[in-house]
């Protein structure tokens, strides 16, 4: 599966849950919010919601900011 | 003695904060340092930034570890966008992501200035509203701008002193009276305070609240500004409770005129 995550083209063997996808990145899930083709995925659908060839990823988190 | 220091909290909707002074988390040397300027300050919400994950990065300590959200309220901004729907998207990924209502509102007009962009500004901030965000929207010491924030149904107007960043203070006075006395909202100074004095002059205008970032990050000792800054929000907001003498143009002495040692049979 190709997709753009984070505005940069990435490569996995197969498409996957958003969750999954998260622990893919060695990410902990608590810290990001995920946004599929520009739309928000809500935490609640995280393990729902599949991520497949030529999505748009987002994957933000907390940084410090005023 | 009655309570001198007694005060109103400040209500921002569904929040009540009982300190009047909100800091940013950005631009410190250390979470370490960020973490003990907050505590020092006595500050219970402070500004966070929502970001892409950097995903070439090693895996460091995280914000999350270094803010008690049991003691400070998180308020996440929208920093960065230059438009409505990106500030929009930022919006509701800082809500999923914090579990929050809160919102910092900003739709910047250019990266040099950091000016707002009034349009986007107000674009974002009703369709936040109708989102039942919790939006306190950074705008600028326009007082119009201001009343038309307000009458979409912000929690609260945060114009600026003077520009993100720069130190200059606030450097409208009579902009930031006026538009304590046109809406009905907290108004909260938000951008340009550089010192200490900055914070207190604020608060005597009349405003409900400050909010800054660079003015600690930034001191070559965060540390003890942060508590200069507590100290001078204290000292502004029982100055503004307290009321002011008036301004006169002549003099008006202190020590009595009569009775002075060898004088005649009395004033002038």
């Amino acid at each position: 599966m190709q997709i753009q995550l984070n505005g940069e083209p990435r490569q996995f063997e197969r498409s996957m849950s958003v969750i999954e996808l998260i622990a893919a990145l060695d990410l902990p899930p608590e810290v990001v919010a995920v946004e599929l083709n520009g739309c928000l995925v809500p935490r609640s659908a995280h393990t729902e919601q599949l991520v497949e060839d030529g999505d748009r990823v987002e994957v933000v988190t907390l940084v410090g900011g005023g | 003695m009655t309570n001198l220091t007694s005060d109103a909290p400040l209500v921002l909707d569904d929040i009540t904060l009982n300190s009047r002074l909100l800091l940013g988390t950005g631009k410190y040397a250390s979470f370490e340092e960020m973490r003990d300027c907050h505590e020092v300050s006595g500050t219970e919400c402070v500004t966070v930034a929502i970001r892409r994950v950097d995903l070439k990065a090693a895996k460091g300590e995280s914000m999350f570890d270094f803010m008690d959200r049991e003691k400070i309220h998180v308020l996440p901004n929208t920093a960065g966008c230059f438009d409505a729907p990106t500030a929009i998207r930022t919006a509701e990924l800082a809500r999923d992501l914090l579990d929050t209502r809160l919102i910092k509102l900003e739709v910047l007009g250019d990266d040099k200035t950091l000016l707002p962009d009034p349009v986007g500004t107000l674009e974002a901030a009703k369709e936040l509203v109708a989102q039942d965000f919790n939006v306190l929207v950074y705008t600028s010491d326009d007082p119009r701008l201001c009343v038309r924030l307000a009458e979409l149904g912000v929690t609260s107007v945060m114009p600026a002193g003077s520009p993100i960043g720069s130190g200059q203070g606030v450097l409208n006075p009579n902009a930031m009276r006026i538009i304590r006395e046109l809406v009905d909202v907290p108004v909260i100074v938000d951008a340009g305070v550089g010192t200490a004095s900055d914070v207190a002059l604020a608060m005597e205008l009349g405003v409900d609240g400050v909010l800054l970032n660079t003015a600690v990050a930034q001191s070559p000792d965060p540390r003890r500004m942060a508590l200069a800054m507590r100290d001078s929000m204290n000292a502004g907001r029982g100055a503004y409770l307290a009321g002011r003498m008036p301004k006169r143009l002549y003099a008006n002495a202190s020590s009595p005129m009569e009775g002075v040692v060898g004088s005649g049979s009395g004033p002038q």
